[in-house]
């Protein structure tokens, strides 16, 4: 596949889009020890928003809190406005697509029985999963890779048969856990530029970790960052930059404040650990 | 613009390449040419040094009874053969079916595993006379050691395994809303291969000595009792062939066992994975 340093249409502007993800005084606790601390945030319909935070604040656990792999002590969630913590019967597992901090494919599969995995679970069309799986491969870098398995991939290929898997399951809300932590500098440009395109095309609503200040600018609307533990929401900012957004904007005069005034809020955390705002 | 296939594709056919290497036969050809080099000076020094055969046979003298005594080797070997492959399926059988219960619920996790693990340090072999006295010289007892021998490397590996598996693949499935049973098809069992083919290889190695002390112990057949026979009437060179069969079949049964878990597991091994043709 090709990446093209300038895509032609703009990103669609979704500031007026109607609200997909509501988290209101989110608090969730281990053993009596509160990992995340009354955390507000919305997420409009194909907003692509970025969590920034110093590491072990809580980001991971306020997107599993989301997932619905861990339930929050206090607060409400709600999908498509839909309540569902505090629980209305059923369970929220299954409601959005959700990409865990490591690659998690299972070794034992290939590529494409991986990517298909959602299909499986839930006995939906196993067959036609797969054929929207090889239709994909060449847009996800993967042609002729369907049939091999993990370890026979490159680092970045990993990542999007990764991400083909969380495009596979079919839920408009992908929550991406640091998708390009463990890429090294280049292939994670590449793959930044690579995310910015597919969004681009898919239109899904992102909630997306990262420790990178950069990456953040580049991709996401709007950056949530959060202080340290317990990690509670300190600044949610609109990203002032155009798109397409392109790895060039990062010598641009605007990117160049927003990314210190993000690095200062960080630097504050690490500064003083814990301290409340 | 940036090919991203073609790129990784290079990187992927680098990797494929380097599989292509003679260690695989060289870490085969050093072993035997060693086992033959000391085959050839005990048969020369046995012959220089004119050593008695009641003492000392010379390898050729070992072949040479392997080969008159067939029938009689042969209807002992089907004994014991049949005694560890009977214990070993049963134990296989049981082993799992613990594992996965133990997995499966937590009760049995706080109940069985420690149980199991803690007697592990039980010496089996000890329980053998018992077993005599119980089930007299038939088969029965040598496979029942034979079943404790191997249970435990069985059990206790897979039900490792099956703790072992990878959380972020189990929060995974959760986070698509898999069943229990889902979790356990998908991530826990084939993750519990490796640990299963590692007890199962253990086991095979203890497998065919259990049955051989079984029938030192008491029997009227099988490749103990005849090493046992043959000592008491220094019938030396059938003794060396009673070892040489017994080292020959848990030899032969290690490697069958290893070979099935290369099946079972293509993927621990990357050069294979890598080699798998395309499908899509
Ligand atoms: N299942 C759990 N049980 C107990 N404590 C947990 C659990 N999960 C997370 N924690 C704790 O909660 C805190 C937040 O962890 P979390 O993984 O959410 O941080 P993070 O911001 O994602 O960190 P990183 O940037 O390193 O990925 C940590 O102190 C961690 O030890
Ligand atoms: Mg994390």
């Amino acid at each position: 596949m090709t990446i093209s340093k300038q895509t032609t249409e703009d990103a669609p502007h979704r500031a007026a889009a109607a609200v997909q993800l509501a988290v209101a005084g989110l608090t969730v606790s281990f053993d009596g020890v509160t990992a995340v601390r009354n955390v507000n945030l919305t997420v409009h319909q194909g907003e692509f928003v970025a969590l920034l935070g110093p590491s072990g604040c809580g980001k991971s656990t306020l997107l599993n809190a989301i997932a619905g792999l861990v339930e929050p002590e206090a607060g409400t969630l709600r999908l498509d406005g839909e309540t569902v913590v505090p629980a209305n019967g059923a369970s929220r597992l299954g409601r959005v697509a959700y990409m865990p901090q490591r690659d998690a494919l299972l070794p034992w599969r290939t590529v494409l029985e991986n990517a298909t995995l959602s299909a499986e679970v839930h006995r939906s069309g196993r067959a036609a999963a797969l054929e929207r799986a090889r239709e994909l491969l060449p847009r996800f870098g993967l042609e002729g890779f369907g049939g091999h398995y993990p370890a026979a991939l490159s680092g970045g290929m990993r990542q999007r048969a990764a991400f083909l898997r969380t495009v596979l399951t079919d839920r408009e809300v992908l929550l991406l856990d640091e998708p390009f932590g463990a890429l090294d500098a280049l292939t994670r440009r590449t793959m930044q530029e690579w995310l910015l395109d597919l969004w681009n095309d898919l239109g899904h609503t992102i909630l997306m970790v990262t420790h990178d200040v950069e990456e953040a600018l580049l991709l996401a609307d709007t950056v949530a960052v959060m202080t340290a533990r317990p990690g509670t929401l300190k600044a949610v900012a609109p990203v002032e930059l155009p798109r397409p957004r392109t790895a060039d904007m990062t010598a641009d005069q605007g990117f160049i404040e927003q990314k210190s005034q993000l690095l200062a809020l960080l630097r504050e955390e690490l500064r003083e650990p814990g301290s409340a705002p | 613009m940036i090919d991203l296939a073609r790129r990784d594709a290079a990187a992927v056919g680098n990797r494929r390449a380097r599989q292509f290497d003679v260690r695989r036969l060289t870490s085969w050809l050093v072993p035997l040419a060693l086992l033959s080099l000391t085959l050839v000076i005990w048969e020369a020094w046995v012959r220089i040094d004119d050593t008695p055969a009641w003492f000392m046979p010379s390898p050729s003298a070992v072949a040479e009874e392997l080969w008159s005594s067939r029938a009689l080797l042969w209807e002992h070997t089907w004994t014991t053969l049949q005694e560890v492959l009977l214990g070993y399926a049963i134990a296989l059988l049981v082993g799992v079916t613990t594992a996965l219960l133990i997995a499966y619920s937590p009760i049995a996790e706080r109940t069985i595993y420690p149980l199991i693990v803690a007697s592990q340090a039980i010496p089996i072999i000890a329980l053998a006379p018992i077993l005599l006295i119980w089930f007299g010289f038939g088969m029965t007892p040598k496979v029942i050691v034979v079943v404790l021998l191997c249970y435990f490397p069985i059990a206790v590996n897979m039900a490792d395994g099956l703790r072992a598996a990878d959380r972020d693949a189990l929060n995974l499935l959760r986070s698509m809303g898999a069943s229990r049973w889902q979790q356990m098809r998908i991530v826990r069992i084939p993750s519990s291969l490796p640990y299963l083919i590692s007890g199962a290889r253990i086991a095979a190695a203890v497998s065919v000595i259990g049955a051989i002390v079984g029938e030192w112990v008491g029997a009227s057949s099988g490749l103990g009792y005849l090493m046992t026979r043959a000592a008491s009437q220094f019938l030396t060179a059938r003794l060396f062939a009673t070892v040489a069969i017994s080292a020959a079949l848990g030899i032969a049964l290690f490697v069958i066992v290893a070979l099935v878990g290369r099946l079972l597991v293509p993927w621990a091994d990357e050069g294979r994975g890598a080699q798998r043709v395309s499908r899509d």
